[in-house]
């Protein structure tokens, strides 16, 4: 068994305006893929053949920096593509809403704190809304890394990443990834985040 | 003493094609920029208020650090380009590179490769040791050799902004490209 693409479930363009098609089409074709190809390189013939990837992230601390990094870049991509699938909820609702509401005071300040934690990561990086056990928080990892790892400093199920590598967002934002973290606040699709949260 | 922009010693669209205006617009007018006035702002009422930029870079932590160093860096980067650029090494330089890589092509095969493989956001060097021997490290995100007791010679930026404009994912045409520029002049004077 090997590591496969998700299909995206939407076109390039379809993120426009907030992420443009030729982003989509390089993030996805060339940054994801190549996560994927090199994953199944790094894990084909080893013991990691057949598990899950939460499975090999939980024990990434014991593999190669291959593994970390490209099991990790092959995930968290996956998450992000899913969570910005058109359509859906602009905003969280239900059990969700209330949850973010009980751990951050509001969603506007949820929105507050996980902007800053993506604007302050420096270099390469994501920002997470991560949920352990019945709590919600926000985090950043460096480079592919996420909660799901055993090496990282705050440790939980991912429900909602952004990416905040500069392919990300430069060719059509440069310099300011602000702009890019407001937009893509505002594609979030809060019913599959709501899917995430509820697994 | 306030940090300042230094400016450089060629046109913005004088590295075109290898580096397009565009991308210099971005790198150094907003990048290299940012990274001053953070600088300035983050040291005002520190220890670090009076001191040089090389003491930031070799003793500083957090953010004065990250802006700091990579005020150095790319000053050191933006400084190694020219218009006309000396294409290969001579004399002393040339034959401490051939001591360590055999030939100036092994060398360079070398080099391309640790700016290819450094993950994430970061910075490949040739680097000289105390003992004078020579050595490429890679450091990330604002990492800097002279931390390690190193003297940087040459540098290329691998963050993804110094090429994605023009390469977009692919770091090596950018790698390949980047020789075409280097100044060896400038790299034998550092040496
Ligand atoms: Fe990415
Ligand atoms: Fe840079």
């Amino acid at each position: 068994m090997s590591f496969e693409l998700p299909k995206l479930n939407y076109s390039y363009s379809a993120l426009e305006p907030y992420i443009d098609a030729q982003t989509v089409e390089v993030h996805y074709s060339k940054h994801h893929q190549g996560y994927t190809n090199n994953l199944n390189n790094a894990v084909g013939g080893s013991e990691l053949e057949g598990k899950t990837i939460e499975e090999i992230l939980n024990g990434v601390s014991a593999q190669s920096v291959a593994v970390r990094n490209n099991g990790g870049g092959f995930y968290n991509h996956n998450l992000y593509w899913d969570v910005l699938t058109p359509g859906g909820a602009n905003r969280p609702e239900g059990d969700l809403l209330k949850a973010i509401e009980n751990d951050f005071g509001s969603f506007d300040q949820f929105v507050d704190n996980f902007a800053k934690a993506a604007a302050t990561r420096f270099g390469s990086g994501w920002a997470w809304l991560v949920k352990q056990g019945d709590k919600l928080v926000v985090s950043s990892t460096p480079n592919q890394d996420n909660p799901l790892m055993d090496v990282a400093d705050v440790q939980g199920t991912p429900v909602l990443g952004i990416d905040v590598w500069e392919h990300a967002y430069y060719l059509k934002y440069q310099n300011r990834r602000p702009e890019y973290i407001n937009a893509f606040m505002q594609a979030v699709n809060w019913d599959i985040v709501n899917d995430y949260y509820k697994k | 003493m306030k940090f300042e922009l230094p400016k450089l010693p060629y046109a913005l669209d004088a590295l075109k094609p290898i580096i397009s205006e565009q991308t210099l617009n971005f790198h150094y007018g907003k990048h290299h920029q940012a990274y001053v006035n953070n600088l300035n702002n983050l040291v005002a009422g520190t220890e670090f208020e009076n001191a040089d930029l090389e003491t930031i870079v070799k003793k500083a932590e957090g953010g004065i650090f990250n802006n700091g160093a990579q005020v150095w860096n790319h000053t050191f980067y933006f400084f190694q380009f020219a218009v006309a650029p000396k294409a290969i090494p001579e004399g002393k330089l040339l034959a401490a590179i051939e001591a360590k890589w055999e030939s100036f092509d092994a060398f360079k095969e070398a080099f391309s490769k640790a700016a290819a493989t450094l993950f994430g956001s970061g910075w490949a060097w040739l680097v000289k040791t105390d003992a004078g021997d020579l050595d490429i490290v890679q450091t990330s995100n604002a990492g800097n050799p002279m931390r390690d007791g190193l003297t940087p010679l040459m540098t290329c930026d691998v963050w993804e902004h110094a090429y994605y404009l023009d390469k977009q994912n692919v770091r090596p045409a950018y790698i390949a490209d980047f020789w075409k520029i280097i100044d060896w002049k400038v790299i034998e004077e550092r040496f």
